[in-house]
Parts: structure tokens; C-alpha cells; sequence
């Protein structure tokens, strides 16, 4: 009796997971960069292969459990023994694995192995207890240098620049949101003030941690307009929950635009 | 292979008096037993905090009166903090990885059982065993004191990151002595899992009884071998991490902390340390971690499932054995898959892909053997099979959430999301789990003398069964939602629209946490009213179960035991014991 | 052997397979131990290294002097496993007076060895160098690095003099043999290997 009851258990487990997976229920937001097709389809790609294991194995499980629960006095072992099993986990699985890291690599590639374009707008971006710092190099195309020791909330001086001695400094640029261009390249350089922090955008579907201490590049291209949510995604501290800023992807024209409002605002 | 004529391990007399017989015992099955209830407290502890973060959750400005007791500033009006959330996150997942899972596994069964298994009257150094466990004991302690210290248990997650775990006060609460109490818990912890294996290696070569060759070893005993041979490693590791953190918070050293932090305006005085340095250390040990906490799991699953079919494992001991010893292995150059998006190379991020995802071949391997050991036997439902049945499942389900998160492409999406947490829920946070209470049921018997109530026990099953799928299954969905972990509250535009699911999820947290008290009732009401145990109730064949229930201070009262057959000799309702040159016992 | 005297024999003696290295768990269990110290030791070495290589500027406080205090550490160690090995081959042999004067001779040179490495470390304290401080101003990891691996190597030959004078003690009293001393021979010996290590490292790497 149980072993029927089990059998069917894990028959329907698997059926309604298989559904919630492939019916799409809880998925992945529209995908607004230039890598992030590779990234679905890698996705997509690891759920054919993995979700056929996962069925195979839990329904395999489940029509042994619901066959052998009947009392008999002679048992039998699978013809052929332990060999066809292993010969499978390594032929099958091992396939499937090369395909896997080979089709991933590539995923992978396109994001991280490539340089940036040339042509890319550099945006400075630190991260905080518990907020996101923007900063557009301005007219003269340099960032000014950091200073730690002048970071100060309260005068606003976020980055710690340092526009008395620091000419590159005084038409930086410091925002509270990113705005990019659309269909052009961007180039983040990620640097934390304190502790490790995430940049992600679910959207762009990009993830990257802050690692204080380190400048960590990364770089895409948004092909779609719009506003949307970047979290962080590394413990940081009790705020780390409500850490956020938004990405407004914009026309060139209206990214001008508001960039010199900003400029303005300084 | 000859036998030689050597000392057996009885270099004591049953002791005298209640604290050398049940305190501060040599024995080792006192021990385990000692083990498998702290890690039964633990495990309950840590429980009591999920459904606190469950709770916390669901319904953010709930009161929870009796924390608000605990913790007056972590919870004031009863409402908790999104720091204390943090705290109480850190704790249920340090005390649920290590106190429980590395725990009742592995030094609680194995303490008990290993010796007996191998034919032997106590473990190689019987002072050390129980120096292991009242360190253990200490560290659970230093653990636990972290709720009662003005400032809090430390917020920095069970992974204690720095410069977040590594700066002090000023990164936030918790931070202070609740996270230097937490480096030297786990230090000792530390300690005390390196004497455990030490003595579980020695044990396993030095003290088989005669034929008792490493051929007719259990496969309980192999798992516990092997794992030892892992946590000797992976363990000395951890130990001079958290020393060196424990320094960096107390020496004013800077291993972990770069230059040029600011905390509030104030620059920080250190300088040149590596974060990455202290994620390479913790993941280097971390990873074997989550396999020392599956071998076990593996060994009593293997050990159990015969027992159950009615007939041996197919491939015997060797497959299966191998397949445990490949996990282990391997789990030593898969580290940096935590790190995919950490700023590593993303060259070693591939390098560290590939070995990940071949570590999946032997554990494919482990599970058909263990699926088509089904085929044509002979399945007898008491709770142990059906735990074991449940482990399968679970882990299977766990095991596929690896394939998603092997590859950088797919983890830069998915990582720190809840997919995560359900795939770690499953594998570590259940499947473990469910091996665990496999064991319990199956050697419940053989160490309190009486049977658990079957009734009890199936009930605990299947809700937790179900219960299970519930909440981890459910994770994994928001997790392809991109819902992050490590959120004490929902406060996106993007998550807002998951509460719903996550009170679902809630609620099916606190019936599967209920139905945990069905187990706790019934250990305790057994081992005092359920019906008195034969020596060999399952009709088994190991030499644990060629003994009285509870065996003898010295196993199995100076017979001479001579071991003529493997483990695993089943065949339907014929089963021959391992010391039995010709009778077999017919299962029960 | 032959086995009815096997059944004959009190509970005491019960048979047992063979240790697959031959060797008794005594030994084993120090072996086993001494692969996890590897390990530990392996550990704060990769810490040095990787503080090392990423420091920008990383100070070379050593002047002939300590070097040369270093050389004499290691010529006291080296020459103390030997004395070790001496009174391990007596024991074996069961000249036991000759094995507890090699033992002596053995944790005398320990002390020496501790005692130059303390005045090392006072001379550095001395100069102003801290687990946080680097008063050349280069890399402060140097204090941190040195004073934690140096410390911990320490620590275990101050343990090992305790564990062979404890060891020492038992033997003359007849309470433990040979293996005994051979055992915590063991240890001795690679906690000499470990030094082999840290002193290149430690020393001769951060010679001015
Ligand atoms: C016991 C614990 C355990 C186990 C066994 C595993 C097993 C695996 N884990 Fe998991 N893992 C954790 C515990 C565990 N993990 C924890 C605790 C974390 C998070 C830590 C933190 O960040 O807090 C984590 C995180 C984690 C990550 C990092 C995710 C991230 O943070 O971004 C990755 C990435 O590669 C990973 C991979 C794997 C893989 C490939 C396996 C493989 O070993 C899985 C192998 C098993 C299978 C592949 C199933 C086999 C069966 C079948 C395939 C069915 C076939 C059968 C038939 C057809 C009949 N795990
Ligand atoms: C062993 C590991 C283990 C176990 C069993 C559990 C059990 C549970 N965990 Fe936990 N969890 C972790 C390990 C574990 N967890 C870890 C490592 C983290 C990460 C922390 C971090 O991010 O830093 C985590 C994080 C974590 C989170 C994520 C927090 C966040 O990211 O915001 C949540 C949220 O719901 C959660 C919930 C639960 C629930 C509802 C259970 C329920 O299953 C509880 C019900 C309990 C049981 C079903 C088991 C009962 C066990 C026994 C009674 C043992 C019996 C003992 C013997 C027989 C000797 N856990
Ligand atoms: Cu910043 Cu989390
Ligand atoms: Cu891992």
C-alpha cells in the first residue's frame, strides 16, 4: 500500500513541477540585453537536459517502488548487472556535460570573454551601506581620482573627490540612477566603499559582485527602453534587503538630455 | 590474509558511577549517543528559527512573543528587525550545517555504530572521542550564548563574508562579539571534527575483527571512512580561516580587508587584505563540506536499502563504494563554483565549471544504483525504507538544481537567488536530513533497546515528504523568477508580486516543522514505552545486529567474532549474517 | 596462527585482521594527525603567499643578524631530530638510560630553538613591527603573515618539548615503550619538516 501511495506521490511531484517549469508559471522578466539570448537559451538548454534526468529518474523511482512492492521469496538483479548503469552515467550524462560546458562556454564568453567596445561610455559605480553611486566622466571624458578619506554624506561627496586640487573631478557627474543610452555599449567599473555588494539587474541579465578593494569592470548593451529595479544580491548588512537603484534605459536624445539636467543639479 | 593475534581496544573496565558512565564517558556508544542528541537539540533550534524567518517572512509585522523574551532590541514590540532576521538566518544555517548535519551522521551513528560494524569493543582512542565531543559540546554552546549577548548573533550568513564579518561593530549589528563568539564556535568545531576523524580513520584500518577484510566492510562503515578521509582535509582548512578572521577582528591584522574602507565617513585603519582571499579559503573547505555532509547520508542509505529489498546493492560493495570515494575526491577542485560571480577570472570560473559538473557522474552513478537495486526485489515499507525511498527522491530533485547552477552562464542569473536556497535545501537541508532519520528509525532499536512506534513514524514521513516538496520545490520556481535570497522583508516592485507565494510557501513551513514534533514525541515515548527490541529486529546481517539491543559495554561480550561473508547477502526472505559460516536468519 | 588457542583466549585477546601498513594505531593515528597539520600549515602558507604577491610594496626587514640567528635556529632543530632519531634507536634497543638522555638532550634543544626564536621576536617587537604595523612602512601583512606562521610553528615545538617531556616521564616509570618514544618521534620530526619550510619563506625570502 504505501509503496503505491509513494509511487503516485512522487509521480504527481514530478508532473507539476515539470508543468510549473515548462508552463513557464514563475519565469525569467523580458530580456532587455545583447548577451542575454545566449544566457536564456542556455537556460532553456540546461532545463531540456537536466528536467529529462529529473523526470527519468523520479518516474523510473517511482514504477519500481509501485512494481516491486509485492512479497516474493526469489529476488533477481537487473540483467547485466552494474556495468550498463555506469556505461550510461558516462556516455549519457558525460554527453551531455561536454555539450553542456562546451554550448555554456560559449554563453559565457560572449559576457565575459569578450573586451568592451571602444566606443563604450565608462560609468563609475560604487556601492555602499546601503545605496548605489553613479558617476559620468562629464565634458572632459576623465574621472577624477577617489580619495577615501574625504567620502563624507554629508557634504554630499559621496565618491570622495576632490575638486579643489583635482581638475578631472569638477565635471564629474554623481547620480543616484543609472541612466544609459539604448543600443549602446556601456562599460560599468564596480568598486565598493565597505563591504561586498552585488549589481544586478534581472532584466539585463547581468550579476556581478562589488569586492571591496577591487575595480571590477563589466559591460553589455540594453536594446530596449524602460525603467527597471537593480538589487543587490550580496549580504551586506541589515539593509541589504532594501538596497536598490534604478537602470532607466532612454533614447540618446533623452539621455543627453537628462544628463545635463543632472550635470546642472551639481 | 592471516589473522594476527593483537590487543583488542577494552583498555578500560565498564566504569563506575553515573558521571564516567553517562557524562564523561569513553564509550563510544554513549558518544554517539551524546552526539545524536545534540544534534536532535540542534536540529530543533535551528527549526525554531526557520519558522521564526518563515514567519518574519510572511507576514513582516507579525509578533512573535516569545522571541521578543530572547531578544528585546533584535525584536522590539515583538516585531522583528530586518537585522535580526539576518541574525537569526546566520544561526539556523551554521547551526543546521554544522551542529546537526556534520553532527548525527557522521560522529553520532558512525561513533555508535563503526566500531561494532568492524567487530571491534571500542573506537582506537576512546579519551579523544570524548575529548571530540564535549569540544563539540563547548562549540555549541559558544553558538547558542551568541542569543543572549547584549549585541546579538552575528548577521553576516553562515558564509561570514568579510569585510562584513571581518570589520566589527561598524558594519552593523551582531557584528561585534556575536561574530567573535561565532569564529571560535566554529573553530572549536573545527577541532573537535579533526580528532572525530582522526580516530574514525585509525579505528577503520587498525581494529577489524578476524575477516573482517576491507572487501566485507559495510557500506555505512566505507561512507564513514571515506568521509573521514574528507573532513581531515576540508576541516584543517576551516580552522586557520577562522583563526585568521578571529585575528583580523581582535589582532587588528588586515588578511581579509583591503585599504580605503568607510564605514559612516570614518576611514577604516587596514589595509591591503583580500576578500577573495577568505571566499578561496571558506569554499575550499565549504564545498568537501556539503559532501561530508552527504557521504554519510550515502553510506547509511546504501547500508539501509539491502536490508529493506531483500537483496544486495547491484555491483555489489565496489561500485557504489567507488562512486562515494570519486564524490569525495573530486569535491576537493570544485570550490569555485561559488565564486562564478565574484570577480574571479572568468577563466577560472570555466575551470572550476567543468570539474563540477563531471562531479555529477559519480553521483549519477550512486543514484542507478541505487534506483535499479528496486528492480525485482523484495521492498518491505517500514519507516527506514521509506525515508530511504524519500532520500532518492529528494536528492535526485537537489542534484538536478546542480546542473543549473554548474555553469557560469546560468548561476550568473540564478546565483543568490532562492534557487539556490532549494537546491541546497534539498541536497544538504533535506536529503540529509532524510538518510538522518533513516538511520534513526533503523538504529533506534539497536541503541535504546525498544522499538519506535511504526504508526508515528509513517505519519512523519509522509508529511514531511510532502511537506518538503512544498516549500524547496517551490523555491526553485521563484527562483527562475529571480527572487533573491537573504531578503528579510519584499520590498522590490519585483518581489512584491511573489508574497503571495511565499506565504504559501510559509505555511507549508510551519506543517512541515509540525510534523517534526510527531518524531519528537515518538523518540522520546519510545524509549521509555514502546515495545522491548530483538537483538536483530530487521532481520539484518551486519555485526551491529549479532549482539544484544543495546549491546554490551564491550559489543558483544568477548565472543570472538570471525566475519566469513560481505554485508549485503540477501535474498528474499533469506539473509545470511556476516559471522555465520552456515545459519541464516530468515527476515522478520 | 592457529585458532582453537584463539578461542581459548579471555575476552581480552580477540583476533584481528591485520593493519593493512603493519604498522600499530599509535603510529597510525600520529601520520593521520600529521597529514591534517600539513594541511593547516598549508593553509597559512597560502595566506603569505597570496598576501604576498599582492601587496605593492613589500618590506625585506631581515639584516645579516637575524638571518643568521634563523641559520642557528635551524642547524639547533635539525640537529635535535637527530638526537630524537638516537634516542628512538636506543629505546628500540632497550638502552633505556641512553634513550632518556638522548630524550633530554632532545627537548633541551627545543628550548634553545625557542628561546632564540622568542629573542627574534622581541628584537622585531623591539623595532616597532606589530601583527598591524610595518615600521620600514611597507606592507604591514608582514607582521601579520610572520608573527601568525612563525607563532603557530612555535607553539608546536613548545608543545612537542611538553609532549616529550611528558612522554620522557612515562618511559622512565615503565608506564610507556619504545613505540612511545618512536611515536611522538614522529611528530617531532615534522614539525623540524615544517620549519625546512618556513624558514625559506620566512627568512630567507624577506632578507634585505
Ligand atoms: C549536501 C549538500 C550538497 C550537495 C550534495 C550538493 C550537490 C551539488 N551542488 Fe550544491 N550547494 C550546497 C550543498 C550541496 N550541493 C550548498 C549548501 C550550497 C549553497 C551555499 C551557500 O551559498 O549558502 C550549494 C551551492 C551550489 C552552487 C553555487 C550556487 C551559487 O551560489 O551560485 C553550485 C554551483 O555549481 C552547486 C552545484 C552542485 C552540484 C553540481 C552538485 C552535484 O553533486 C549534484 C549531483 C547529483 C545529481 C546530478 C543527481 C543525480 C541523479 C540523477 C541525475 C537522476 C538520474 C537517474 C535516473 C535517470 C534513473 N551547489
Ligand atoms: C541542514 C541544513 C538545513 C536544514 C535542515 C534547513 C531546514 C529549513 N530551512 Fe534552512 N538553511 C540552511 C540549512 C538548512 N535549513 C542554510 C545553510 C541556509 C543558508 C543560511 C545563509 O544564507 O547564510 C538556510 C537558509 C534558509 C532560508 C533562507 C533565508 C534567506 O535566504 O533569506 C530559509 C527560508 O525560508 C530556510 C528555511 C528552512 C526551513 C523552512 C527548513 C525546514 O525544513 C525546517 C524543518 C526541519 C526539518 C524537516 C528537519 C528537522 C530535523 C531533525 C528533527 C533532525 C533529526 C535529528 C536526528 C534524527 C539526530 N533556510
Ligand atoms: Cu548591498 Cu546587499
Ligand atoms: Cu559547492
Amino acid at each position: 500500500m504505501s509503496g503505491k501511495i509513494f509511487a503516485v506521490l512522487v509521480a504527481l511531484i514530478t508532473l507539476v513541477t515539470a508543468y510549473c517549469v515548462i508552463a513557464h508559471v514563475w519565469w525569467m522578466p523580458v530580456d532587455i540585453s545583447v548577451h542575454g539570448p545566449k544566457i536564456d537559451s542556455q537556460l532553456e538548454e540546461t532545463v531540456l537536459v537536466a528536467g529529462t534526468l529529473f523526470i527519468a529518474g523520479q518516474l523510473v523511482l517511482a514504477a519500481f517502488v509501485f512494481l516491486y512492492g509485492t512479497s516474493r521469496t526469489k529476488t533477481k538483479q537487473i540483467p547485466g548487472g552494474a556495468k550498463p548503469l555506469v556505461l550510461f552515467a558516462f556516455i549519457l550524462v558525460g554527453a551531455e556535460i561536454l555539450a553542456l560546458s562546451f554550448i555554456g562556454s560559449k554563453a559565457w564568453g560572449a559576457v565575459y570573454f569578450s573586451a568592451p567596445d571602444p566606443g563604450s561610455l565608462p560609468i563609475d559605480v560604487q556601492a555602499g551601506q546601503f545605496a548605489y553611486y553613479f558617476r559620468y566622466a562629464g565634458p572632459d571624458g576623465k574621472f577624477g581620482n577617489l580619495h577615501p578619506e574625504l567620502i563624507n554624506e554629508g557634504t554630499q561627496n559621496y565618491f570622495g573627490l576632490d575638486p579643489e586640487h583635482d581638475p578631472d573631478a569638477r565635471d564629474d557627474i554623481v547620480t543616484a540612477e543609472l541612466a544609459i543610452p539604448v543600443n549602446k555599449p556601456i562599460l560599468l567599473t564596480l568598486h565598493s566603499k565597505d563591504v561586498g555588494h552585488s549589481f544586478y539587474v534581472r532584466e539585463l541579465r547581468v550579476q556581478q559582485d562589488f569586492v571591496p578593494g577591487l575595480n571590477l569592470p563589466i559591460h553589455f548593451t540594453a536594446t530596449q527602453t524602460g525603467r527597471f529595479e537593480i538589487v543587490c544580491t550580496q549580504l551586506c548588512g541589515l539593509g541589504h534587503y532594501n538596497m536598490k537603484a534604478y537602470l532607466s534605459v532612454l533614447s540618446q536624445a533623452d539621455f543627453d538630455e537628462w544628463l545635463k539636467k543632472q550635470a546642472a543639479m551639481q | 590474509m592471516g589473522a594476527t593475534l593483537a590487543r583488542a581496544a577494552v583498555h578500560h573496565a565498564p566504569p563506575q558511577g553515573f558521571i564516567r558512565k553517562y557524562v564523561f564517558s569513553v564509550d563510544h556508544k554513549v558518544i554517539g549517543i551524546q552526539y545524536t542528541t545534540l544534534s536532535l537539540v540542534a536540529a530543533f533550534v535551528g527549526m525554531a528559527l526557520s519558522w521564526a524567518m518563515r514567519i518574519h517572512l510572511a507576514w513582516p509585522d507579525a509578533r512573535i512573543p516569545l522571541l521578543s523574551l530572547l531578544s528585546p532590541n533584535g525584536m522590539p514590540g515583538g516585531v522583528m528587525t530586518p537585522e535580526y532576521y539576518l541574525s537569526l538566518m546566520t544561526m539556523h544555517g551554521t547551526i543546521m550545517a554544522f551542529f546537526v548535519l556534520t553532527a548525527a551522521p557522521m560522529a553520532g551513528y558512525g561513533n555508535f555504530m563503526l566500531p561494532i560494524q568492524v567487530g571491534a569493543a571500542d573506537m582506537a582512542f576512546p579519551r579523544l572521542n570524548m575529548a571530540s565531543f564535549w569540544v563539540t559540546f563547548v562549540g555549541f554552546v559558544l553558538a547558542c550564548a551568541t542569543f543572549i549577548i547584549p549585541d546579538g548573533p552575528p548577521l553576516s550568513g553562515w558564509t561570514a563574508y568579510p569585510p562584513l564579518s571581518a570589520v566589527g561593530p561598524a558594519a552593523g549589528p551582531g557584528q561585534g562579539w556575536g561574530q567573535n563568539l561565532w569564529g571560535l564556535s566554529i573553530a572549536l568545531f573545527c577541532v573537535a571534527s579533526l580528532l572525530g576523524a582522526l580516530n574514525f580513520i585509525v579505528t577503520t584500518l587498525e581494529l577489524r575483527t578476524k575477516g573482517m577484510t576491507l572487501s566485507r566492510l559495510p557500506i555505512s562503515t566505507w561512507a564513514w571512512f571515506i568521509n573521514a578521509g574528507v573532513s581531515l582535509l576540508a576541516f584543517a582548512v576551516l580552522l586557520p580561516t577562522c583563526l585568521l578572521l578571529v585575528l583580523d577582528r581582535l589582532g587588528g591584522t588586515s588578511f581579509f580587508i583591503p585599504g580605503g574602507l568607510v564605514f559612516n565617513d570614518q576611514l577604516q585603519p587596514h589595509a591591503g587584505g583580500s576578500p577573495l582571499l577568505f571566499q578561496h579559503l571558506f569554499w575550499f573547505f565549504g564545498h568537501p563540506e556539503v559532501y561530508i555532509i552527504i557521504l554519510p547520508a550515502f553510506g547509511i542509505v546504501s547500508h539501509i536499502l539491502p536490508t529493506f529489498i531483500r537483496k544486495p546493492l547491484v555491483g555489489g560493495w565496489k561500485v557504489i563504494t567507488f562512486a562515494m570515494a570519486a564524490v569525495g575526491t573530486l569535491s576537493f577542485v570544485v570550490w569555485g563554483h561559488h565564486m562564478f560571480v565574484s570577480g574571479m577570472s572568468p577563466y577560472m570560473a570555466m575551470v572550476f565549471s567543468v570539474p563540477t559538473l563531471f562531479i555529477t557522474i559519480p553521483s549519477v552513478i550512486a543514484v542507478l544504483i541505487w534506483v535499479f537495486s528496486l528492480y525485482r526485489s523484495n521492498l518491505r515499507f517500514d519507516t527506514p525504507l521509506l525515508f530511504s525511498l524519500g532520500f532518492l527522491s529528494l536528492f535526485i530533485t537537489g542534484g538536478i538544481g546542480g546542473f543549473f547552477l554548474a555553469q557560469p552562464s546560468t548561476d550568473s542569473y540564478l546565483h543568490a537567488t532562492t534557487f539556490v536556497v532549494g537546491h541546497f535545501h534539498f541536497t544538504m537541508g533535506l536529503s540529509a536530513i532524510f538518510a538522518t532519520f533513516a538511520g534513526f528509525y533503523y538504529w533506534y532499536p539497536k541503541m535504546f533497546g525498544r522499538m519506535l512506534s511504526e504508526k508515528l513514524g509513517k505519519v512523519h514521513f509522509w508529511l514531511s515528504f510532502v511537506g518538503v516538496y512544498c516549500v524547496f520545490m517551490t523555491m526553485h520556481l521563484t527562483g527562475f523568477a529571480g527572487a533573491v535570497r537573504r531578503y528579510s522583508a519584499f520590498v522590490d516592485d519585483f518581489m512584491v508580486p511573489l508574497i503571495p507565494t511565499n506565504r504559501f510557501i510559509s505555511v507549508a513551513a510551519l506543517l512541515l516543522g509540525a510534523a517534526q514534533f510527531i518524531f519528537l514525541f515518538n523518540a522520546i515515548w519510545s524509549r521509555f514505552k514502546g515495545p522491548k527490541a530483538a537483538d536483530n529486529p530487521w532481520g539484518a546481517t551486519t555485526l551491529e545486529w549479532d549482539t544484544t539491543s543495546p549491546p554490551p559495554f564491550d559489543n558483544f561480550g568477548g565472543r570472538q567474532m570471525t566475519v566469513c561473508h560481505g554485508p549485503m547477502e540477501y535474498d528474499g526472505e533469506a539473509a545470511v549474517m556476516q559471522t555465520s559460516p552456515e545459519s541464516s536468519v530468515a527476515g522478520t | 596462527m592457529d585458532q582453537s588457542s584463539v578461542a581459548a583466549t579471555t575476552h581480552h585477546d580477540v583476533v584481528m585482521e591485520p593493519s593493512p601498513y603493519a604498522i600499530e594505531k599509535k603510529k597510525l593515528g600520529m601520520w593521520v594527525f600529521i597529514v591534517s597539520d600539513a594541511c593547516t600549515f598549508g593553509a597559512f602558507l597560502f595566506a603569505y603567499g597570496y598576501m604576498r604577491v599582492g601587496a605593492p610594496v613589500w618590506g625585506t626587514p631581515f639584516e645579516f643578524s637575524s638571518i643568521l640567528n634563523g641559520v642557528v635556529m635551524t642547524a639547533v632543530l635539525l640537529s635535535s631530530s637527530l638526537t630524537m632519531l638516537a634516542s628512538v634507536r636506543a629505546a628500540q634497543a632497550g638502552a633505556k638510560a641512553s634513550a632518556m638522555k638522548w630524550l633530554g638532550v632532545t627537548m633541551l634543544l627545543g628550548g634553545i630553538f625557542a628561546a632564540l626564536h622568542l629573542r627574534e621576536w622581541f628584537k622585531l617587537i623591539g623595532e616597532g613591527w606589530r601583527l598591524f604595523h610595518n615600521p620600514t612602512g611597507g606592507a604591514a601583512q608582514f607582521g601579520a603573515t610572520f608573527f601568525s606562521v612563525t607563532g603557530l610553528h612555535l607553539s608546536h615545538v613548545v608543545s612537542g618539548v611538553i609532549a616529550l617531556a611528558f612522554i620522557a616521564r612515562g618511559y622512565q616509570r615503565d608506564r610507556y615503550d619504545a613505540s612511545h618514544v618512536e611515536t611522538v618521534g614522529l611528530y617531532w620530526h615534522f614539525v623540524d619538516l615544517v620549519w625546512m619550510f618556513v624558514f625559506p619563506l620566512m627568512y630567507l625570502m624577506n632578507a634585505r
